[in-house]
């Protein structure tokens, strides 16, 4: 089955959506996000997106939940690396990823994580 | 989700040929599972790139056609997209067309109202489609089924 790979550095979990995603897919990675989260004891997950031309309210919503469901586990989530053309259709698409931390780049959302020491 | 009862008899609906007088290309696309749909946005990604519509353009547009095909299979059992390349004079547009032969929509309205749904989400589909493209219109009966019609012309 089709994967996205999750990457740990230290307690960080690092993922980068390089696919235009199908839904199972999206769901499948929101589910291997949180069970990674407690079996890596993750303190942070850094999702990069800058790869996605597209994020659409399927995305989007499993972006949140995500996130979500890593604050209620004790970890943060940052999604870095939203392209200019994603960000203004997301928000006429009426989604404003309300709860999620975001960064422009990988390096500011370490920063974000607390991770600047690397 | 069973496709089973779809594409037997399917919706008749004059959005079909609503643009027809500008229409110079149509390309049907079936929509009935998870992989149609990344399909479908690759196609509608090269229609939009090929008339240059501008990045954020293009980016409204495969948005809004995802939003509508996922409603297609998920509201109305499946169904198919179609993709037809216009051209009025001189201005160039993309119009895509979503027919199932589904329920059908109760009360239009309310479908169209930001956060109303019926199926879990984030009711955002239509209401958000509505607001990323030039032209929405939708043909909808119930019993028969459900089409909508989006246009995005370049500027």
């Amino acid at each position: 089955m089709e994967r996205i790979p999750i990457l740990r550095m230290g307690d960080l979990l690092l993922v980068t959506i390089q696919v235009d995603m199908h839904d199972r897919l999206a769901m499948t990675l929101q589910d291997d996000l949180t069970q990674r989260i407690v079996s890596d004891s993750a303190k942070g997950v850094l999702i990069d997106i800058s790869a996605l031309d597209l994020v659409d309210s399927f995305i989007g919503r499993m972006i949140s939940n995500t996130a979500a469901m890593a604050r209620v586990l004790d970890a943060q989530t940052v999604v870095v690396g939203m392209q200019p053309a994603v960000a203004i259709t997301l928000v006429e698409l009426g989604l404003t990823l309300h709860g999620v931390k975001t960064a422009l780049n990988v390096e500011k959302g370490m920063a974000l994580l607390g991770k600047n020491h690397f | 989700m069973s496709a089973a009862h779809n594409a037997a008899v399917p919706f008749e609906t004059a959005l079909l040929e609503r643009h027809r007088p500008w229409r110079t290309a149509r390309l049907s696309l079936p929509l009935r599972t998870d992989e149609d749909v990344v399909y479908l946005r690759k196609h509608v990604r090269e229609h939009a790139v090929a008339i240059a519509l501008s990045l954020v353009d293009q980016t409204k547009l495969v948005t809004a056609a995802s939003e509508l095909a996922r409603n297609t299979i998920k509201y109305g059992g499946g169904g198919e997209a179609c993709l037809d390349d216009l051209v009025d004079g001189f201005k160039k547009g993309i119009c895509l067309i979503f027919v199932d032969a589904g329920p059908g929509i109760p009360d239009l309205e309310l479908a169209l109202r930001d956060g109303y749904t019926t199926g879990g989400g984030l009711g955002l589909g239509l209401s958000g489609s509505k607001r990323l493209c030039d032209e929405f219109e939708i043909d909808t009966r119930p019993g028969e089924g459900t089409a909508v019609c989006i246009v995005k012309w370049k500027r």
